[in-house]
């Protein structure tokens, strides 16, 4: 990053999230068998979408590919998400879904906590209300995606 | 309620001569080019900083600006004239009315056509359009008929036939664009010899691309095969010259906002044999003769579409708009534009990673750029660049049909007006330096 972006360009735009949206980690598609759900979600006031699969087996993550088309944010806070995810238990993921929704809308305590490891570099999305929901396509995509793999139970 | 009696409405007067600027001269000064400056310093709105920067304003396809004149005709209406239209036998009423009525004569001789009658206001050009889908479509179309739209239009310009066509088992056919953003003129003669166009709606310019399309030429073809056609002037009224009669088509929609006049407020232009056999849109206070326990007979035009209280502020504001476009002029507007889009195409050109949308001569369009910059996302560029005072729109800007035709999910877009300057662009490209640094 150079000196011509200012402060809160440089606090959006960090090395890491740009990483992450120029090489997409567990970007590509799963082989769909009887513990895979799938789920496309789409933001239509900016045409940004994502498609996530999950594996899940006994209530745990074993596998996650997302496709996706949108800003760096989205598709940053996908790629993020899907690295932490890997071998969680569905309820830790809610609750890591739940830190980071809390993180998007303002929560200082969020931001802070470990267990959000890497997506905690889009702490400062909540300064651009209108990019908070680029940043939580990824977690809207995943929610009902583990709801899904629990037969309609939700978190 | 007492309601005047159509029969002793005011007359539309004929609109008041074009006023020139504040101190008398020619907003925009005399010469054959724009006085940039002068016209500037009449939008209070663009002297002042956002993000720590001198505001660049440059989403005019979406809403433009407005002048002082349409502000202060605005404030002296409420403060002066306010009262219901067509209605109270009293004095504040009377000169509401005729501001009103003196409104859509205005607009009516600024479009060129001698009938005030025929122009209808609505909140805008989708209104406008929906008014003519309904009213017009709903009892003309059937099973078999044809409605020819492009691949170029907006929402606004294709939901609205999408919902006649469901409604009336019509069949949707498309004018396709090229390469360069232009529409394929040559399948018009193919499409149209089937005999089952009934309507053609067309864009007169692209907000996507700014495209200035053949509006005159495709109508006639339309017209010589018995079809009618409308024209989405959205863009056209605000950025390219307008003259009904010389475009020759049956339909005119537009809005106020996107021409220096108020939100909520357009316009729909039909000939008056079409309106007198189209049934109203809505029903209410203000579009009908007489009242019955199980009918009623329906006010004379315009007001058979006008149900309930106008938007009367609005209308004094968009003829306000009107005089003072009118005043600038329309040549001298859409030539300033079409420098600005040179010199922004050229400056675009010359960076890596920059597709350009639309027809490579800036002489083909009105003042739109659309781009694109390879391995950064349109939102990220309009975040980067509203940190730095420049304000453009991101995204598929209403017209899904041209984003798919171009392999894209979005576009940036910079869109001009008359109070941009060489400055703005040379703006526009230094935080389009700022963006490629960022994404590298
Ligand atoms: C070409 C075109 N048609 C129609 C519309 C719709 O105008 P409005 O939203 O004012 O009704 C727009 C504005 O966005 C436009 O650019």
């Amino acid at each position: 990053m150079t000196d011509r972006a200012t402060p809160p360009m440089k606090a959006l735009y960090q090395q890491l999230i740009l990483d992450h949206y120029k090489n997409p980690r567990n970007r590509g598609e799963l082989e769909p068998d009887e513990n895979t759900v799938e789920i496309h979600v789409r933001n239509p006031t900016c045409g940004d979408e994502i498609r996530l699969q999950l594996r899940v087996e006994d209530d745990r993550i074993e596998d996650i590919k997302f496709l996706g088309d949108g800003c760096s944010i989205s598709q940053a806070a996908v790629s993020m998400m899907s690295t932490i995810l890997k071998g969680k238990e569905l309820d830790e993921a809610f609750g890591v879904a739940r830190r980071f929704t809390g993180m998007m809308h303002g929560d200082e305590g969020a931001a802070k906590d470990p267990a959000l490891g890497n997506l905690r570099s889009l702490a400062g999305v909540s300064k651009f209300p209108v990019r908070v929901k680029c940043a939580l396509l990824g977690f809207e995509a995943l929610q009902e995606a583990m709801k899904k793999s629990r037969g309609g139970r939700p978190g | 309620m007492p309601m005047a009696s159509p029969a002793t409405r005011p007359t539309p007067a004929p609109g008041p001569e074009v006023r020139t600027g504040p101190s008398g001269e020619r907003p925009g000064g005399s010469g054959p080019e724009l006085d940039v400056e002068a016209v500037r310093a009449h939008f209070p709105i663009l002297h002042q900083e956002v993000n720590g920067n001198p505001l660049v304003y440059l989403d005019n396809a979406a809403t433009s600006q407005k002048p002082l004149a349409v502000i202060e005709a605005l404030e002296g209406f409420y403060r002066r004239d306010n009262a219901n239209v067509h209605r109270g036998l009293h004095e504040l009423s009377r000169r509401s009315t005729e501001r009103y009525e003196g409104a859509r004569g205005h607009v009516a001789s600024w479009l060129g056509v001698e009938d005030p009658g025929e122009v209808i206001w609505t909140r805008g050009a989708t209104e406008a359009i929906n008014l003519v889908a309904r009213s017009w479509g709903d009892s003309h179309l059937s099973e078999g008929d044809e409605i020819l739209l492009t691949e170029l239009e907006h929402h606004s310009n294709l939901v609205p036939w999408q919902m006649l066509a469901a409604r009336t088992g019509a069949r949707l056919r498309y004018l396709e664009l090229d390469d360069q953003g232009e529409l394929i003129l040559d399948e018009l003669p193919r499409i149209l010899e089937g005999g089952r166009v009934r309507i053609a709606a067309i864009s007169q310019v692209s907000n996507a691309l700014g495209t200035l399309n053949p509006v005159a030429e495709i109508a006639r073809q339309v017209k010589a095969h018995g079809g009618l056609v409308l024209v989405d002037g959205a863009q056209g009224a605000a950025h390219a010259p307008v003259r009904i009669p010389e475009l020759g088509v049956d339909f005119y929609a537009f809005s106020g906002h996107k021409m220096c006049g108020p939100t909520g407020i357009g316009v729909l232009w039909a000939r008056r044999e079409l309106l007198e056999a189209m049934e109203p849109y809505q029903g209410g206070g203000d579009m009908i003769d007489e009242v019955h326990r199980d009918h009623s007979t329906w006010a004379q035009l315009p007001y058979k579409f006008e149900a309930g209280t106008p938007n009367i502020s609005g209308a004094v504001g968009l003829a306000e708009a009107v005089r003072y476009l009118n005043a600038v002029g329309a040549e001298r507007i859409l030539a300033h534009e079409q420098r600005l889009v040179r010199r922004t195409m050229e400056a675009l050109e010359a960076m890596p990673g920059i597709r350009l949308f639309g027809p490579s001569d800036p002489a083909r369009r009105a003042g739109v750029v659309s781009f694109t910059m390879k391995g950064t996302h349109p939102h990220d560029i309009a975040t980067i660049l509203d940190s730095e005072g420049v304000a453009i729109r991101a995204g598929h800007h209403c017209a899904q049909l041209v984003m798919k035709r171009y392999g894209v999910a979005a576009t940036a877009r910079a869109s001009f007006y008359l109070y941009n300057s060489d400055a703005d662009v040379d703006r526009l490209v230094e935080s389009l330096a700022t963006v490629q640094e960022i994404f590298g």
